[in-house]
């Protein structure tokens, strides 16, 4: 379980860490605490992974990533973590995760995401990905996203239900 | 957006130290004053290139369940089924994809048993079948891009 001092910090830095020269003293003057004990408890939720990462979210479509492809593959159950892990390698995989197939409606079981500038450049990087991890024999898709309707952000509270961005492009 | 940005964009995607003096830190090992970061770093938010700086959670060690769901959506009826969906607070986003599962969405929620209850309301409310896709594993990758 979450311990409560632990929820009001994520609370309070859920929306962003304060662009200040002492974020952490900061935080800590608003919950009552001091900036050591904050320190030490956002490295603990880091450390747990409760924290993923901290850092930047970019908008990808502003770096000019406008070209993006849910990539997915129909790997043998016996081979899909050996793939995954070798798929998950490639510098230009931004997410890869095994799910389950829904029969001749969906027969794909490895999904990863590919974030590019062009679609021509997603596709020759599916290609060299297919050629370089021996994956001709395997049926695959590329589903080119065409429009976003909605994309929030990741708050959890007070509303509590919003998590992260999986699966975003 | 000059190369500096795309130096801080790119080291600050890797991680942010959690310490007294952080933007000291990472400054340090950009070569420039801790001053010249945060004045950037916000520009870069205030513009929209970074549409967050902070903390991502890992949404089930917090309790919370995450799916992917697609359903194959009507041309004559697909915006009136994307409205529909998106109303429901835990679709987190939703994406038009070229496939003849051709919407497709993530569901957040507060607790796994909450996935199947969305899942069925918006079967009941779009009368389409919705295919749900939870990760069974996920694939280190260093999420990100270059700037």
């Amino acid at each position: 379980m979450i311990e409560p001092i632990d929820l009001e910090l994520i609370i309070t830095v859920q929306e962003g860490l304060p662009i200040t020269s002492r974020p952490y003293a900061l935080i800590a003057e608003q919950l009552n605490l001091d900036e050591a004990e904050v320190i030490a408890r956002l490295s603990k939720l880091k450390q747990q992974g409760l924290i993923k990462r901290l850092g930047v979210i970019v908008k990808h479509r502003r770096l000019g990533y406008q070209s993006n492809a849910m990539v997915v593959f129909n790997i043998p159950d016996a081979l899909i973590n050996q793939m995954g892990q070798r798929i998950s390698q490639f510098q230009f995989i931004n997410l890869c995760y095994q799910r389950p197939r829904h029969g001749e409606q969906w027969p794909y079981n490895l999904f990863c995401m590919i974030h590019g500038k062009s679609r021509e450049k997603v596709l020759q990087q599916l290609s060299y990905l297919i050629e370089s991890c021996a994956l001709e024999n395997y049926a695959h898709d590329i589903l080119f996203s065409r429009r976003c309707f909605k994309q929030r952000g990741a708050l959890y509270f007070p509303s509590g239900s919003g998590f992260s961005h999986e699966n975003r492009d | 957006m000059d190369e500096i940005d795309r130096v801080i964009i790119n080291t600050l995607q890797e991680g942010f130290p959690i310490c007294a003096s952080p933007y000291k830190k990472v400054a340090e090992t950009l070569n420039i004053s801790e001053q010249a970061l945060i004045e950037r770093l916000q520009t870069l938010l205030d513009s929209g290139i970074l549409s967050r700086f902070g903390p991502l959670f890992h949404a089930e060690q917090m309790g919370g369940a995450l799916t992917l769901a697609a359903v194959k959506a009507p041309k004559d009826s697909y915006d009136t089924i994307a409205k529909i969906i998106n109303a429901f607070p835990e679709v987190a986003h939703n994406y038009a994809r070229e496939h003849a599962l051709n919407m497709w969405f993530v569901l957040a929620t507060e607790t796994p048993e909450q996935i199947q209850q969305v899942i069925s309301q918006i079967e009941v409310q779009t009368g389409l079948t919705v295919y749900n896709m939870p990760k069974i594993q996920e694939y280190f990758v260093g999420l990100k891009l270059e700037a």
